[in-house]
């Protein structure tokens, strides 16, 4: 009887792992294999012709902030990839900030239609979505690029006389992005701002706040776990994109995606770039580590 | 208890007219269809009616939440039409409290006051005070999701009274409540009116509450008002069949009209008998009238000498009462209600022939 009941159980766990089989061969292969040989190759000598040299060498490392300067054999900061660093981050956070500015009274406009409306309303939000990343970029390209719709129309009124610079800057990839990544910020914005019960905004104006004192003390707290999700739904991708900056860039804008693909195209240099790929990890975990205890703070602080 | 007995010249805390409300649509929809309607100052004042009649909807026109299609809208003399919400010496016990969430108890009770810009100290003050006025202060720092219904509902009520509004609305405040709680917070509302001497503009569908608390109640139906009165008012001369059936079970009898004095009518009954009744004071009816007749106000004698005669059907023993249905002999039924105690027995039976009686102006003509 016993022995029975021991292999029951046996039978029941070979079933349980069996069942969990699809789930674990996609966390093994698609998240932590990948993760795991970029981490083996950051610690490899490049290979003359791409791949890698199977010797272990900490070079590539050393290479992601500092360089040895090729006449003096002096060592100092790689300023090309700290300023790629610096504005990775930069334009990453102004692209959040933007999407935050322009999707809360999106998501506010869309959570306050009748119910019947919203739904057609998101539908134009996601519509984007379906077409190719690309093509929506070469879009906002021919609006501002110098021959574009924006400065001829601006030429054609007489508010200016040469077209202005647009395409190409910092300002062009912080467009580009934001108008990528707008829906990621809509999405969780409205699904908490639906959840809201309205009567609560009511109730601040019977309180006697004003508009805007129920929006930041209301509003806003209520909402805030569509706002943190949103904001990291942009802010990841932002510092992680690369078909973007390339485009609105022109290729002297770089972008950390950008510098991890030279490394593994023209730069032939794979350690460096896997070096730089677990950098960027780095970067967004701390970012992400410091904006949810920051955001976290302020809950305790409400009580 | 009517207002004014004392004397004093009645201050009008709010005065509508011709207050409408039509929320545009396919059919456009009226909720409020010209109310005329002056609270008073002071006063327990309760807007009773099905779901649906428009009371809450002249609760929030009254908060500045929407506003009238047409009409106007004074509170003590001033037009308030023109006000946004947070701009109307008015609060609101909102049906689903809507406390804030992030925020204590003591934050909640508090928030009026601050946006209201008053200094920390005469905050923390007034909180204090509001929360030994609902008995909370042992609660202060919790989470309003950490405190009971009937908690949360005190909490509601002390956030609306902390910045001492003229006008305190209520919003079936107590219909979340179970019975027990609900008959407690009846008496605490009270008080607290009585207290305070805010106006406080209470909305349900509960006939027993409206009565229970109010000086005045309005009966609305389909968007306007059928009677406004005090509750004895209301329940013993209620003025039409809406009003009549709506609070407290009612006798309807056909009559004839056979003469008036004043308020007074003299009335046929279908057994041939006669007896007075009384009018609305507005109203000239003659002809075909209906009667109200209250179940208590009736009582049962022997067949001679009823007013109306027929034969009893059913008898249904409540306890504190028992309640005699009897089939008259024009067709209709009659139910009567007499309070049983322990030395009367029940000497009837079924089937038994039996009369009548009710005493002169106990009968209300009803408008048609």
């Amino acid at each position: 009887m016993a022995g029975q009941a021991t292999s029951q159980d046996q039978a029941a766990a070979r079933r349980r792992w069996l069942l969990l089989a699809p789930a674990l061969t996609i966390l093994v292969f698609a998240a932590s294999g990948p993760l795991l040989i970029t981490l083996v190759y950051s610690f490899l000598a490049p290979g003359a012709f791409g791949g890698v040299e199977w010797e272990f060498s900490t070079d590539a490392w050393f290479n992601v902030i500092l360089q040895r300067d090729i006449f003096e054999d002096t060592l100092g900061w790689s300023d090309a990839h700290l300023s790629i660093f610096w504005r990775s981050v930069k334009l990453s956070l102004m692209t959040t900030l933007v999407c935050l500015i322009l999707g809360f009274p999106t998501a506010y406009f869309i959570a306050t239609r009748p119910k019947s409306q919203r739904e057609l309303w998101m539908l134009l939000i996601i519509i984007p979505f379906w077409t190719n990343l690309l093509i929506r970029t070469f879009a906002i390209l021919e609006l501002i690029r110098n021959e574009g719709t924006v400065n001829s129309v601006l030429i054609g009124l007489g508010v200016i006389d040469e077209p202005i610079q647009m395409l190409f800057t910092e300002f062009a990839i912080i467009i580009g992005m934001v108008y990528v990544y707008l829906p990621l910020m809509v999405l969780p914005i409205y699904a908490s701002m639906e959840r809201l019960n309205f009567s609560l905004v009511e109730a601040g104006y019977d309180l006697y706040a004003t508009r805007f004192q129920v929006l930041r003390r209301v509003i806003l707290p209520l909402v805030k776990p569509g706002v943190i999700a949103g904001s990291i739904l942009v802010f990841v991708p932002s510092l992680g994109a690369y078909v973007t900056p390339r485009v609105m860039g022109g290729g002297n804008q770089l972008m950390i995606g950008n510098l991890i693909e030279l490394q593994f195209g023209q730069g032939r240099n794979w350690p460096l770039g896997a070096a730089l790929s677990i950098t960027l990890l780095a970067i967004v975990m701390v970012a992400l580590i410091l904006y949810v205890r920051a955001a976290g703070d302020e809950d305790v602080r409400h009580g | 208890m009517p207002c004014g007995v004392g004397g004093q010249p009645l201050k009008i805390a709010i005065s509508a007219r011709n207050l409408r409300k039509v929320y545009p649509g396919q059919p456009p929809v009226q909720a409020l269809a010209g109310v005329d309607i002056d609270i008073q100052d002071n006063e327990f004042f309760t807007l009773l009616g099905p779901s649906g009649c428009g009371k809450t909807t002249l609760l929030r026109l009254i908060a500045g939440f929407e506003n009238p299609t047409s009409g106007s809208l004074e509170m003590f003399g001033d037009s308030i039409l023109d006000a946004p919400p947070h701009k109307r010496p008015i609060n609101t016990v909102f049906q689903s409290y809507a406390l804030f969430p992030h925020m204590t108890v003591a934050q909640n009770i508090g928030f009026g006051l601050e946006m209201l810009g008053k200094p920390k100290a005469e905050i923390a003050a007034t909180v204090d005070e509001m929360m030994a006025l609902v008995k909370m202060t042992e609660m202060a720092d919790r989470q309003t999701s950490q405190i009971s219904g009937g908690q949360q509902q005190r909490v509601a009520l002390a956030r609306a009274l902390a910045p001492k509004p003229k006008v305190l609305l209520l919003d079936e405040p107590l219909s979340a409540l179970d019975f027990k709680l609900r008959k407690d917070m009846q008496l605490e509302l009270k008080r607290l009116q009585s207290e305070t001497g805010i106006t406080f503009i209470f909305v349900t569908h509960d006939q027993e509450e409206a009565l229970t608390m109010s000086d005045r109640i309005a009966v609305m139906e389909a968007g306007s008002i059928r009677q406004i009165g005090g509750p004895r008012d209301i329940y013993d001369h209620p003025a039409e069949r809406f009003v009549a059936d709506f609070i407290g079970d009612t006798n309807f009898l056909p009559a004839e009209i056979d003469g008036r004095d004043g308020t007074t009518a003299r009335v046929k009954l279908s057994s041939g008998q006669k007896t007075t009744a009384r009018m609305q004071e507005d109203t000239t009816p003659s002809g075909k009238v209906t009667l109200a007749v209250r179940p208590e106000h009736a009582r049962l004698v022997g067949e001679a000498e009823g007013l109306l005669q027929g034969a009893l059907r059913e008898i249904v023993y409540f306890g504190t009462d028992t309640h005699f249905h009897v089939d008259i002999d024009d067709g209709t039924s009659f139910v009567l209600r007499q309070q049983n105690s322990p030395d009367t027995e029940a000497r009837l039976s079924q089937g038994d022939r039996v009369g009548i009686i009710f005493g002169d102006g106990v009968a209300q003509v009803l408008r048609d």
